[in-house]
């Protein structure tokens, strides 16, 4: 079967999601939609399984802090290695208290994407299986990767700066 | 050593009149053949293991957030810290997402240059996995080999951009610099000499009946788990995927270029097991050698950077970009708002990916084959952490 293009994709999640998913925005295969939080898991296993999209892979899942607009945006990458096309999805969540299903009973790898976006920003992904930090310590404060993070001083004991060498 | 977060229940089997327990192991974070700080919270029965997680972040640098701070350009030195053993992948994978988000056209002798000092880069890497996964296993004069050849290598890379390891020789719209003179020729000879030693490597260690035995039939990966966890590059064509980003989703000049995609055949045991893994690579230098080669004769003459403002902004928008790297389809998430600086800047690793398949894969092998699986995925662990 060939490979879709991003707007025939669109189309067929608007056909069945109707006003969960939003327009299609952006050109090329970076074309992407947003998509409403609470129909992410069914919009997820209706690309994997329905047999002429058949999204297998979960190419990169990101987060991205959009203070100014008060939202953490989850971004997925979706590629099948069947058909050879791409779809990208969108999920705006609030910047207060980000709460994102998750989707890592679909595709193995949300597993440990989901727990970095949970430990540099701070998301929340709903019924993840082991939802702890990767990266960071288990003691850090805050997410790093919001834009408003501020490093603390210290971290037991041990100073996080110094002073420029540059300065005279 | 903390043991947080991974808290194991301790279990007693009462089997005849002896009573069993499993042992807890920390091994790493300073481990020899760990590739890197990186470390497992083993779960054993005897040598068995029942389990092994992996806990990362040791070498987190928040490079990802450095992005945020040093602009389109300043960025490039750091993108060599990502994955400091293939660093050219790094630089060229930035450079790529960002040139899409510019609209900025690269010059065609650039792109040679830089598809050569990649598939330079692929072999410098590779030699070291496959020198570092038989010293793993307990052959140690291999290494040295893989890493006589990774020095005339090292050599090379100090001349063409001064460095032999943090290469930082591509810039946004081209390279650095363009090949020095008399250059092309000493790749030649390289690969010349080089091309042999991949088949005496094959008769020193590939098909070593101890070393091939350790590693057939460990860690067998099918198709559908690769693909479920995201494997990439090797990992994946070890489990007899024939899917290639050069290939199948081409970049940069790969689609003049005339190179095969080896992938993993159960030669000496099942399809994605450790070997298939190690043999990939093996294959991989040969057709790395091809390309050079192909590369080296087309050169177009022109320049080697594009004109490209010193304050760049490009516009808003966000782009996502893969390039094949020595470990794999290596994916940039760039996000910019139209400033000098990025918005967001997200690098997704063939390690990350492939670490995170380790506690499935691990479950009833022997502790020393967990050392077998770590070498065959070719984790590096900056790579992971970022």
């Amino acid at each position: 079967m060939p490979a879709l293009e991003p707007a025939a994709i669109h189309a067929q999640l608007r056909r069945r999601f109707g006003e969960a998913v939003g327009d299609l925005v952006g050109s090329g295969r970076d074309a992407s939609t947003t998509v409403a939080a609470p129909a992410l898991p069914d919009v997820c296993r209706f690309l994997k399984t329905e047999p002429a999209l058949a999204f297998d892979c979960l190419s990169n899942l990101s987060g991205v802090d959009y203070p100014k607009r008060n939202v953490i945006q989850v971004v997925y990458h979706l590629f099948s290695y069947r058909h050879r096309h791409w779809c990208v999805l969108k999920v705006d969540a609030n910047r207060d208290a980000p709460v994102v299903p998750t989707v890592s009973h679909l595709w193995s790898h949300a597993n440990w994407q989901e727990r970095e976006v949970f430990d540099l920003l701070g998301v929340t992904f709903e019924g993840h299986p082991d939802l702890r930090r990767i990266l960071m310590p288990e003691d850090w404060p805050g997410h790093p990767l919001r834009k408003d993070f501020v490093e603390p001083e210290e971290y037991h004991g041990i100073v996080t700066s110094r002073e420029s060498l540059l300065k005279p | 050593m903390s043991l947080a977060g991974f808290e194991v229940e301790v279990q007693r089997e009462v089997d005849g009149a002896l009573a069993t327990e499993d042992m807890t192991l920390s091994m790493g974070p300073q481990h020899p053949s760990t590739h890197g700080v990186l470390r497992f919270v083993v779960r054993a029965d005897g040598e068995v293991m029942k389990e092994a997680i992996p806990d990362v972040g040791y070498l987190h640098r928040s490079i990802e957030k450095i992005a945020e701070k040093v602009g389109w350009h300043g960025f490039i030195p750091y993108t060599d810290r990502v994955d400091y053993v293939a660093a050219m992948f790094c630089n060229h994978g930035w450079a790529m997402a960002v040139e899409k988000l510019a609209g900025i056209e690269v010059p065609r002798r650039a792109e040679y240059c830089r598809v050569i000092a990649d598939e330079l880069c692929r072999i410098h890497s590779h030699l070291l996995s496959v020198g570092s996964m038989a010293m793993d296993i307990g052959a140690f004069t291999p290494f040295t080999h893989a890493i006589r050849e990774r020095e005339y290598l090292n050599d090379l890379f100090e001349e063409l951009c001064g460095a032999r390891l943090t290469f930082h020789y591509m810039r946004i719209g081209g390279v650095g610099w363009d090949l020095p003179p008399g250059w092309a020729e000493k790749v030649r000879r390289f690969l010349d000499r080089f091309e042999p030693i991949i088949e005496e490597y094959d008769r020193l260690i590939s098909y070593n009946k101890i070393y091939a035995e350790r590693l057939a039939n460990v860690a067998v990966i099918t198709p559908e788990e690769a693909i479920d966890y995201n494997l990439v590059g090797p990992n994946l064509r070890g489990s007899g995927v024939r899917y290639d980003v050069r290939r199948d989703d081409p970049y940069s000049v790969y689609p003049e270029l005339e190179f095969d995609v080896p992938v993993g055949r159960g030669e000496m045991g099942t399809v994605g097991d450790c070997f298939d893994r190690y043999i990939v690579r093996m294959r991989e230098m040969q057709q790395s050698c091809r390309i050079i080669r192909q590369c080296l004769d087309r050169l177009p003459e022109g320049p080697v950077i594009a004109k490209v403002p010193r304050n760049l902004k490009p516009p808003p928008g966000d782009c996502y970009v893969r390039i094949e790297s020595a470990r794999g389809d290596m994916g940039w998430y760039v996000v910019s708002d139209g400033t000098a600086f990025p918005h967001r800047c997200k690098i997704r690793t063939g390690s990350f990916a492939a670490i995170s398949i380790i506690p499935k894969v691990s479950r009833n092998l022997m502790i020393a084959d967990l050392i077998a699986v770590i070498a065959s995925l070719d984790l590096v662990a900056p790579e992971i952490d970022r």
